[in-house]
């Protein structure tokens, strides 16, 4: 039977609702647990629910519940917590066409704007699909990550740590996974491998996110052929 | 944590994002440029598959993490199916931990 285009579109989709179903589950898993952490960190409840709901950034909402167990400061938490999710206006800058171009676009899309949510859309492409995975990636992640933190609220005590189910090495590898089409170009590549040692050799220096943060400097390695070329 | 406090690290993130996808539409980049923004994104994401693979609060994460991950990774290399590469990463890891090793 020949493959028309319908077909190609159909089992498109059927790619796309299945990977984001795979990183819903394990951000909804995570999202348990930042809701059983916090409540046992004895922040009230509607304040859990309101930093999920209205920050919705995973690793700047554990550190602000690191901080209130350590018995820091609101400031300190809200500053590091800002460090952190810094990455996403470079996100922005990469990917901010896919989100769309009407306002209410713009304006809701930039709330879904997370990590998993880049990497996957990026492995789709700038055009109409790459636009679609956008909205069904963060609409679904956003439902798991909200859900996730009430059904561990509630849990409490019983949740166990997510390191138990390896969910710690699920993200990492599903990065990775999404990011492996990009890195067949030589200069990503190149990229890639400049960013990773950058950020581990700052990882014992820094606090959280800025190792991550000084990964973009790995982008000095693209800017020499280039110039080599020009001359 | 308060209110006040939620409220500024959630208008906060919220201003970083809109602030790149605003600025993306503003500038009228040459095709370079825009290549340059795509590595960004490139390495800014490598460098947090790194840190998360191997580091947890600035130190080594343990051995159950990273090989969980190099499972995921050769998974994927041989071109399976995401929904596999993910429960591979995290069975691996979970499966080292039940044996005792972090």
């Amino acid at each position: 039977m020949p493959v028309t285009l319908a077909d190609m579109r159909s089992a498109e989709r059927t790619v796309d609702l299945r990977d984001v179903a795979a990183l819903a589950a394990a951000v909804g898993i995570v999202g348990m647990s930042y809701g059983a952490l916090a409540a046992s960190a004895g922040i009230p409840w509607p304040l859990v629910v309101g930093m999920s709901l209205l920050v919705f950034a995973g690793g700047s909402q554990f550190l602000a519940v690191a901080v209130v167990v350590a018995g820091g400061a609101p400031v300190a938490a809200v500053a590091a917590g800002l460090l952190i999710n810094l990455r996403h206006l470079p996100f922005g800058l990469a990917i901010g066409e896919v989100v769309g171009r009407s306002w209410p676009a713009r304006l809701v899309g930039a709330h879904l704007l997370i990590d998993e949510n880049v990497a996957l859309t990026r492995s789709r492409g700038t055009g109409p699909r790459g636009t679609r995975v956008y909205w069904l990636c963060g609409a679904s992640l956003f439902v798991a990550w909200n859900l996730g933190s009430v059904v561990g609220l509630l849990a409490g005590g019983r949740i166990p740590d997510p390191a138990v189910f390896g969910v710690d090495a699920a993200f990492p590898a599903a990065l990775l996974a999404l990011l492996l089409p990009s890195l067949r170009q030589a200069d990503a590549r190149r990229v890639g491998i400049a960013a990773a040692v950058l950020a581990l050799a700052a990882t014992p220096f820094l606090p959280a996110g800025v190792p991550v943060l000084v990964g973009l400097a790995g982008l000095l390695v693209a800017l020499r052929p280039a110039q080599e070329v020009r001359s | 944590m308060s209110w006040p406090a939620l409220l500024a690290l959630a208008v906060g993130t919220y201003g970083i994002r809109l602030a790149g996808i605003l600025l993306r539409d503003r500038l009228r980049l040459p095709e370079r440029a825009t290549r340059l923004l795509d590595l960004g994104a490139t390495a800014l994401l490598i460098a947090l598959v790194a840190t998360a693979a191997l580091t947890e609060d600035g130190g080594f994460a343990g051995w159950a993490r990273p090989a969980g991950v190099v499972a995921g990774a050769a998974a994927a290399l041989l071109k399976a199916p995401f929904v596999l590469v993910v429960v591979l990463a995290a069975g691996v890891a979970a499966g080292l931990r039940a044996l005792g090793i972090p």
